[in-house]
């Protein structure tokens, strides 16, 4: 039973992997470049420890962008605004930071309260919009990705702006060394060689790490978490349960958005200490292919989150080497999330069969033998 | 009582040793049914008897495992249901497949437009429609939009769909099901009108007098077998119901109740508006009291549901009063009524019930998931609750592989018994049954009304709503009578027959025979 539960869940991701593997490889074929020659390269570049620690800073990224969403899809909230919801807060929150001086740990704890409360409040907005107006959320919130990418590039350009700066690059003043967040090279290199060419990995990973703990503790072993599924799994039964729909969705976006906040802080706090106009965009909808891919789940988002981590590190080499266009990465990631949603579902009704099988088959024998069923308890 | 059908001419439609298997499951088995042309059979058994199999069976949407059909003497093998339709088979569904924004006659031609030179030809589709309402005496607007008609007048709008498209065999899924009676005495009509002009109409149905007095022949399934085809002069109501369920009826029963006069549930003046038109509730006044079930009759959507919803708390009265003990609720959020021990087995359990795609554990704590032993405090007690779980599965016999099972997997009637199992667990103050035994076997019906009795013993208020009327009145120590949202009887079902609730509930009999 459990080794069939396992087989069934491996089979749908290794499936649409290696359906997405096959399909770029024809549109390779197709515009006529190799395509064993662009998977060795990248996969000879993609090994490489330097490419690894790339690896784990956009998969730190793309891991929160991934739970961000899936907190919603979780109770059938489409919150697409993860994009607009980061950057805003990155942007506000790089601004707080460097208007303060406060001892080290303080210092960053505050830009992410900062970060989080901006993406919070901004999701809310949603939330509370469709609670109190009706506005479905996926309207709501790709008009606000709208009004706060407005909004971050006029903060920019005008109350946000380093003036003292005299280059052309608009940014906000530099945060302070008290708030920045410490590397975690060391932390690798115990057990490798030196990370080179100037690569670092960045510590918020272990943020991501944490965030994705509570957000399985959440779900499965607290009351709203529970609250919060069984709303996804059936709102009328839920409903019915005691459960208030409305609280329900404005929790859920306000989580779902403090997620979203912390989205660009491992590169504002690692890295950048800054925000300028080299910030990383685009993550909150890559996000939503991430949480796709990993079912929601928080284990599946993070392998989900490495494995586009990986694919976006390694890609670059594309250009440098042979003419394989690096766009084809892109293809791949695309074809896996399409792929993988069938996947999902094909494998949804095998195992769904399966059940019912076993279900008609237990209800076919005396009494006296369904009742042990609670035998295989926590297994 | 069997009597074979003496017809002499090719049957219209014969199917024979029809088996169709599914996972675990053998919904057909070789059933035989044998429609003289020309004539109208029903075909009558108990929910899961495989009658809607059998039907998509002949109509092409499922293929049988072993059997063969053959139409007005020919056999046949559909693949698809155009292929039925080609033979001639039409069929009506139960839910009906109307374009609401549509007219009347762009629904008709749906699927078989009639075309001139690649554009519809709507001058002959409309020629053709309206002559044959004309002769079958369906009349309908053909412009009107689908949206703007009453149910009946839909499912006239199905009938002609099926006649336009050539039908000779006119398969009817439950039919009356959403009609009010005025209305299935026009379909009824309407069926007659068909029969007249050469059709053959199969009929599925389990309203046994329905079938009684409009059918030729009436085919009965049980357990996805043939059991008995007879003609509806040979036998009552109640042999038929016999022949349904298997020689022994069970019949829900209870002993007299003890005394108590104290009051668990009392609502007064209760009033709900409607989304449109005339109030859902109206100066609604009831009373259960401790270790009493009261019963609640009528056709459906005459304010059962929206009763049930407002205690529930899923609606917002606008008038008047729900007590629980005492204490007045109407206020207080649904969790907090639940919480206060307010139990709730709703009318569709998969929708209002269950959590399909979670493990039975999970659904064992659903409505309770504020309590020991599922959880405490705000952290979930899973040791707890799958032990709760464990015991409510092996108390109400819910057949199961384990409790990581998803709900989906069960039968209805193991759905059912974990539903109402987990309600009785939480030992409710008061119960709300809403049609508690729908669409379930017999054997789970036998062990739902065993229930229900044992937690009435234990002193558990019960409200039970249900359409099974020979079920209010076994269970039942006070029947109420609904109608257009309001209460318009009080019977004591000692005294009350299923014929005279009816008539209470269709408004036939006045309120001055209310006791």
């Amino acid at each position: 039973m459990n080794l069939r539960r396992l087989l069934l869940a491996l089979a749908a991701p290794v499936g649409a992997f290696a359906f997405s593997v096959g399909l770029s490889s024809l549109v390779l074929l197709a515009v006529g470049t190799s395509p064993m020659e662009a998977w060795t390269e990248m996969l000879s570049y993609g090994t490489r420890l330097e490419t690894f620690v790339e690896t784990g800073n956009r998969a730190t990224q793309l891991y929160l962008a991934g739970v961000a969403v899936a907190i919603g899809f979780r109770m059938n909230l489409f919150n697409i605004g993860v994009e607009g919801q980061y950057v805003l807060a990155a942007l506000l929150a790089a601004s707080a930071g460097a208007a303060v001086d406060l001892p080290p740990v303080l210092h960053v704890a505050l830009i992410m309260a900062v970060a989080m409360a901006v993406g919070s409040a901004f999701a809310g907005v949603s939330g509370y919009l469709k609670v109190a107006r009706g506005v479905h959320e996926v309207i709501s919130t790709i008009m606000l990705n709208a009004v706060a990418l407005a909004a971050v590039g006029f903060l920019l350009r005008t109350w946000l702006l380093d003036d003292t700066d005299a280059t052309l690059n608009m940014k906000t003043p530099e945060i302070p060394p008290s708030g920045h967040f410490p590397k975690i090279n060391g932390l690798v290199e115990t057990f490798t060689r030196e990370i080179g060419r100037g690569r670092e990995l960045w510590g918020f990973l272990l943020v991501a790490v944490v965030v994705g703990v509570l957000f399985h503790v959440f779900l499965n072993r607290t009351r709203a978490g529970y609250d919060l599924r069984a709303t996804g799994l059936n709102p009328f039964a839920a409903e019915a349960a005691g459960v208030d729909p409305s609280a329900t969705v404005v929790r859920a976006m306000l989580l779902s958005g403090a997620v979203a906040g912390l989205i660009g802080l491992p590169e504002i706090l690692g890295d950048a200490h800054k925000y300028d106009l080299g910030f990383t965009r685009g993550l909150g909808f890559a996000g939503i292919a991430v949480a796709l891919v990993g079912r929601n789940h928080p284990g599946g988002v993070a392998v989900a989150a490495v494995f586009f981590g990986w694919l976006d590190s390694a890609a670059p080499i594309l250009d440098v080497v042979g003419d394989t266009p690096r766009e084809i990465v892109s293809i791949l990631q695309g074809v896996v999330v399409l792929s993988a949603v069938v996947a999902y579902e094909v494998v949804n009704r095998v195992r769904r069969a399966a059940e019912a099988r076993d279900a008609a088959s237990a209800a076919r024998q005396p009494v006296a033998e369904a009742a042990p069923a609670g035998a295989e308890e926590d297994s | 009582m069997s009597t074979p059908s003496l017809t002499t001419t090719a049957p219209a439609v014969e199917l024979s040793g029809i088996t169709k298997r599914f996972p675990g499951v053998v919904a057909n088995d070789r059933v035989d049914l044998r429609v003289a042309e020309g004539e109208i059979h029903a075909v009558v058994g108990e929910n899961g008897a495989g009658k809607s199999t059998l039907m998509k069976i002949l109509y092409g949407m499922q293929a049988a495992d072993e059997g063969t059909m053959t139409v007005g003497g020919a056999e046949v093998r559909f693949s698809s249901p155009s292929e039925a339709i080609d033979a001639g088979i039409g069929m009506v569904h139960q839910h009906f497949m109307l374009a609401d924004q549509l007219t009347v006659l762009e629904n008709v031609v749906l699927g078989a437009e009639p075309t001139r030179r690649g554009t519809i030809d709507r001058r002959s589709a409309r020629r053709d429609l309206e002559e044959l309402g004309r002769s079958y005496g369906l009349d309908l607007d053909p412009d009107d939009p689908v949206e703007t008609l009453e149910v009946g007048e839909r499912q006239r709008v199905e009938i002609i769909k099926v006649l336009y498209r050539g039908a000779k065999v006119l398969i009817l899924d439950e039919p009356t099901a959403v009609l009010v009676p005025q209305e299935v005495e026009e379909l009824f009509k309407n069926l007659r009108e068909l029969k007249a002009r050469g059709h053959t109409i199969i009929f599925i149905d389990h309203k046994l007098e329905e079938v009684l007095a409009i059918a030729d022949a009436i085919t009965v399934l049980r357990q996805g077998r043939t059991v008995a085809t007879v003609e509806p002069s040979g036998v009552t109501a109640h042999q038929l119901a016999e022949m349904m369920v298997g020689s022994d009826l069970p019949t829900p029963s209870t002993e007299p109740r003890a005394d108590d006069e104290y009051v668990t549930l009392a609502i007064r003046g209760l009033s709900v508006p409607a989304t449109e038109g005339r109030p859902a509730l109206e100066a609604v006044d009831l009373e259960v009291r401790r270790g009493e079930i009261v019963g609640v009759a009528g056709v459906e959507g005459n304010g059962q549901g929206v009763l049930v919803e407002t205690i529930l708390g899923l609606r917002q009265a606008a008038d008047g009063n729900i007590a629980l003990d005492g204490e007045s609720i109407v206020d207080w959020t649904v969790r907090r009524r639940r919480e206060a021990g307010l139990g709730y087995v709703p009318e569709d359990r998969q929708r209002r019930g269950l959590l399909l795609d979670a493990p039975l554990w999970e659904n064992a704590m659903l409505g309770h998931q504020t309590a020991a032993p599922y959880t405490n405090g705000p952290w979930i007690n899973r040791r707890g609750a799958r032990d709760a779980t464990t015991h409510i599965v092996a108390d109400f016999d819910v057949r199961t592989p384990g409790i990581d099972t998803t709900a989906r997997a069960l039968s209805g009637g193991n759905q059912q018994k974990l539903v109402l199992g987990r309600e009785m667990a939480a030992e409710p103050r008061m119960l709300i049954a809403a049609h508690p035994t729908r669409g379930i076997d017999v054997g789970a019906q036998a062990s739902v009304w065993a229930d229900l009795r044992e937690a009435r013993a234990d002193g558990l208020a019960v409200l039970l709503v249900s359409a099974d009327l020979e079920e209010l009145i076994g269970l039942a120590d006070r029947l109420l009578v609904m109608l257009r949202g309001r209460i318009v009887a009080e019977l004591d079902p000692a005294t009350t027959t299923p014929m005279q609730l009816g008539g209470y509930m269709t408004g036939a009999s006045g309120e001055e025979g209310a006791s």
